[in-house]
This record gives C-alpha cells, sequence and structure tokens, in this order.
C-alpha cells in the first residue's frame, strides 16, 4: 500500500518533472551511438559475452533532468543516458538493444551484486564506502555541491551562512547533498528540511518556507535555467562529487574497457558532444573530462 | 546486521520522532474524530451535514494528497499552522515550536485524515447500541448530552474499542508518510537516508526500521486484546 503510494508520487512527480524539461527544446535524437560492427573482444571477458549476446542491461535514473530522465516517450534521455549509448555502441551494440533500468540511488549497489544490470550510469558519486560493495570506471564527470537562493536575498553567500542557525535549507531524502550540508548547520531539526524530489524544494524556496535549496550544481542550474527571475546561484562548488560508471566488484577488464572509452571519446569531440546535446543545454561551459581513476 | 547495532542512535532518533509524530497525531484525531462523532449523530440537521462533509472529505482523499495540500497549500494560504504550536507541550514535543512548519504541518494532515476514520469506528459503535436505550433515556428525560454521557457513550465503546485500535495502528504506518513531506529524521526516512547517503545495504536497515514500527503497534495491540476482553466480559 505503501509501496505504491511511494511509486505513483515519484510517478506523478517524474512526470512533472519531465514535462517542464521537455519544455526546454525538442531532444537529441540518438546522438553519439555509432555502433562498432567489427569488434573481438578476449574470450571469457564481460565485454565478449555482451557483445554476443547484443544486448545490455543498463542502469540508470529516470528522474534526474539533464542526466537520465524518462521522457513521455517512454525513452531516457540525459548526458549519463549518452554516455552510456557511446559505451554500449564500442560494445558492438546499437542503443535500441540497451535495456533501461530504473535504479534510484538506494537500489544501486543492489542490482550491480545482484547482476539486474549490468552497468550503472546513473549521477553515482564515486566514493569509498560504496567502492566496498562494487567497482567504478570513470569519473566521467565531477560535480560539485552548490546553493541556490531567491534572486531577491542576499543573506546567504555560501554553506557557511548556515552556521548562526538561522537560514533554512532544502534538500532530497538520502541524498549525498544532505548528509553534506549537516556539518554546516547549527541545528539540524530547526533548519533542515528532505523532501523525495527536488521540484518541491524549488517551491518551497519560492514560498519562503526555507531560504536555499542545495545540490549539486548541474541540477540547480537546470532550476534557474526554468525560472530565471526567481532563483540565482550563488558561492561556489563547496564539494567534488566525481561521477562514476558502477561494474560489478572485480570485473577489472570490463572496467579498464570503459576507462579506455571514456579516455577515447574525451579527444575525439563524443564527450563534449553528448554534453552539448544534453547538460549543455542550461550549463554552456562543457567541462574538459577528468582523468579517469585506474585504482 | 550489525548496522542495526552501529547506528543504533540514528535508528532511536528516528524512532523518538515517529512516536512524538504519532502521539501528536493520535491525540488530535481522537479529538476531532469525537468531535465530529457526536456531530454525526446529533438531532441538528445541519450540524450532521458538517460531520458528515467532513468524513466524505477527508475519508475519500488519499493520505498523500492531504499531507500535499497540509504542506504545499496551507504556506500558500499564508499559514505555518502556528497554532499548534502550544505552550508545555513544545517542551516535550521541540519540534512543535520550531521555525520550521513541516512537523507541525505533518501532525495536522495526519489528524485530519485519521479524524475521520476515528470518526466512523466511534459511530458504529453508537449505532451498535440498542434503540431502546436511547429511547430510554429519553424517556427519563435526559437531555441529548446527558444521555450520550450516560448512557450510549459507555456502551458504544465496548463495541468501538477494536475498530479504534485498527485505525489508531493505521495511523502509526502512514505517518510514514510524513518523512515525504518535509519532516527530517523520522524511523523511514532515516533508513532513506542511512540507505542512500551512507552505502548501507538495504535490508538489514529496514529490517531495523520494522522493527522500530513493531515496538509501537505490537503491545498497542496485545493492550487493545486486553480492554476488549476487559469490557466484554463485563
Amino acid at each position: 500500500m505503501r509501496l505504491t503510494r511511494f511509486a505513483a508520487l515519484a510517478a506523478s512527480a517524474a512526470l512533472m518533472l519531465g514535462a517542464a524539461a521537455c519544455g526546454g527544446g525538442g531532444s537529441s535524437g540518438g546522438s553519439g551511438s555509432d555502433v562498432k560492427k567489427d569488434v573481438k573482444f578476449d574470450a571469457g571477458t564481460t565485454m565478449e559475452a555482451l557483445n554476443k549476446a547484443q544486448k545490455i542491461k543498463i542502469g540508470t535514473k529516470f528522474d534526474q533532468p539533464l542526466f537520465g530522465l524518462k521522457g513521455l516517450d517512454g525513452k531516457p534521455a540525459g548526458f549519463d543516458v549518452e554516455i552510456a549509448k557511446i559505451i554500449a555502441g564500442e560494445l558492438g551494440i546499437p542503443a535500441d538493444k540497451i535495456e533501461w533500468v530504473e535504479t534510484p540511488s538506494k537500489v544501486r549497489e543492489e542490482y550491480i551484486e545482484q547482476a539486474k544490470v549490468d552497468m550503472v550510469v546513473a549521477t553515482y558519486t564515486i566514493n569509498d564506502a560504496r567502492k566496498q560493495r562494487i567497482d567504478f570506471a570513470g569519473p566521467y564527470y565531477v560535480a560539485g555541491q552548490q546553493i541556490l537562493t531567491r534572486k531577491d536575498d542576499n543573506s546567504i553567500s555560501g554553506p557557511d551562512s548556515f552556521k548562526d542557525g538561522t537560514k533554512k535549507v532544502c534538500s532530497v531524502t538520502g541524498s549525498t547533498p544532505a548528509k553534506t550540508i549537516e556539518q554546516y548547520l547549527k541545528d539540524k531539526a530547526t533548519q533542515l528540511v528532505l523532501f523525495d524530489t527536488y521540484a518541491k524544494c524549488a517551491d518551497a524556496v519560492k514560498n519562503k518556507q526555507v531560504d536555499a535549496l542545495t545540490t549539486d550544481n548541474v541540477i540547480l542550474s537546470g532550476f534557474v535555467s526554468q525560472s530565471p527571475n526567481d532563483f540565482k546561484l550563488v558561492g561556489s562548488k563547496f564539494t567534488q562529487e566525481p561521477y562514476g560508471i558502477g561494474v560489478k566488484k572485480g570485473d577489472t577488464k570490463f572496467r579498464a574497457f570503459i576507462n579506455d572509452v571514456l579516455e577515447k571519446i574525451a579527444k575525439d569531440g563524443r564527450y563534449e558532444k553528448a554534453w552539448k546535446d544534453t547538460v549543455g543545454k542550461v550549463d554552456s561551459n562543457t567541462p574538459s573530462a577528468p582523468a579517469v581513476d585506474r585504482y | 546486521m550489525n548496522v542495526l547495532v552501529d547506528r543504533f542512535d540514528v535508528f532511536a532518533g528516528g524512532f523518538w520522532l515517529t512516536l512524538q509524530i504519532c502521539i501528536l497525531a493520535g491525540i488530535g484525531a481522537l479529538l476531532i474524530g469525537t468531535i465530529m462523532a457526536v456531530l454525526r449523530i446529533s438531532p441538528v440537521a445541519p450540524l450532521r451535514a458538517v460531520g458528515t462533509a467532513y468524513v466524505t472529505v477527508f475519508r475519500n482523499v488519499p493520505l498523500t494528497v492531504v499531507l500535499f495540500f497540509s504542506a504545499f497549500g496551507l504556506p500558500a494560504l499564508g499559514s505555518n499552522a502556528r497554532f499548534l504550536d502550544v505552550p508545555g507541550l513544545n517542551v516535550v514535543f521541540s519540534r512543535l515550536g520550531t521555525d520550521l512548519p513541516y512537523f507541525r504541518f505533518a501532525v495536522l494532515g495526519l489528524c485530519l485524515y485519521t479524524g475521520a476514520f476515528v470518526c466512523e469506528a466511534l459511530r458504529s459503535g453508537v449505532n451498535a447500541v440498542a434503540p431502546g436505550q436511547a429511547e430510554a433515556a429519553r424517556a427519563i428525560g435526559l437531555t441529548f448530552t446527558q444521555s450520550l454521557r450516560y448512557v450510549i457513550l459507555p456502551q458504544a465503546w465496548k463495541s468501538a474499542v477494536v475498530p479504534l485500535g485498527s485505525v489508531i495502528i493505521a495511523m502509526i504506518k502512514n505517518s510514514a508518510l510524513a518523512g515525504f513531506f518535509g519532516v527530517v529524521g523520522d524511523l523511514s526516512q532515516t533508513a532513506d537516508s542511512l540507505v542512500s547517503a551512507d552505502g548501507l545495504p538495504l535490508i538489514p536497515v529496514f529490517i531495523g526500521i520494522s522493527i522500530g514500527y513493531l515496538i509501537m503497534t505490537v503491545p498497542l495491540g496485545i493492550l487493545l486484546d486486553r480492554v476488549e476482553r476487559r469490557v466484554a466480559t463485563r
């Protein structure tokens, strides 16, 4: 009963976000997915198995604007999705053979461990706790936490503005940014509000129930681009959130293969194109691809 | 499973907050429900209409929607539900007095929703009292209030206690939704943050919060069984 309510809530929120994001411009149809025809992989590797099966299960977010957002056409779109399509293409698998699996934050490790997905590209911050259970290729992007306030509010300049205990901040339940901002707060009970979607936080900021919304910069940019008259970003990024691609623990060859692909596309312009087709619509500064970490 | 031991403080904090919500919402729902039940059985037609309208609205709207209007509708109307910041009560339940209104919104939403069910549970109890009892009360000259107080309600209570218990247990479980409307740190939301922000394994954490809810609901169920047996044998 409770689960169906959650699902309904999440679905309606995703739909609303989807509708809002679609207003921004037409989707980029299948960019960056040139499929390698004559690829050969060593026997026994994950790459060979996937290539032979001509099928891959990829986990992504279905509710994260700009990165992985399932639109009304039923297909996810965003930067994560483009990166995933490129990797599938390098494995010799066309984009329409990809089975997209929704992987919200809390099930990502579980799904990889249980082989419900072959890899996860889902705004997945690389950290040590997660590395205990799975392995990360990448990073392919370094996001950072930032703060959004009302356009007319000049009282907040950065995370330190919350230290005196008067300003209130909103984020999303169970997210890393929610955890991070806690250390800047004097009293969690009176300063922190958590919702299940960022859209609700944005509403709370607009209604003046809270003073700020904090999460990764790219998500905030999306809100500012939607309503530039209401919101602005303040301060600079105060964390480093390297987004990686999650694979099964111990599958070193698959991880090395993805890292090779990431290094290749950073040079040949496909990375830049994937960015420009998705996040680039609200954030015109194309980042340079970060160096992959072959730990 | 040592997650439960290592992060016991987090679970305990979540438990305490959920318990606070449930106690406040339970008291509120019983009050609202009793008032509405009296309205629904009163001899005055407009009052009956008020009671019926209340139950019709709040019993038929999903709790998520009630909580949504509470958390986003009230602020839009300019209310922060400050009237719940009762002096004295806000010492024990410190969240009542904070600048952040979401705890109050959640309690209010849960009260209003559960109140409709409490009303119907009580009314079913009243309906179970033989009509002859009310007629006899009237015949000996008792007023409406007197007949309710001395004749109807003491008997109605017996058959209402079991459905009332189910309503309150359902409310405790429903309180898990509060975490989705801005209340930080209740039991079910605790689980979400332990799992996704701290990367703890899903199943032990959810076993942990299940235990938390069971600690609240099982003793209540046992207590109700006892009460039922006592009132029934009399």
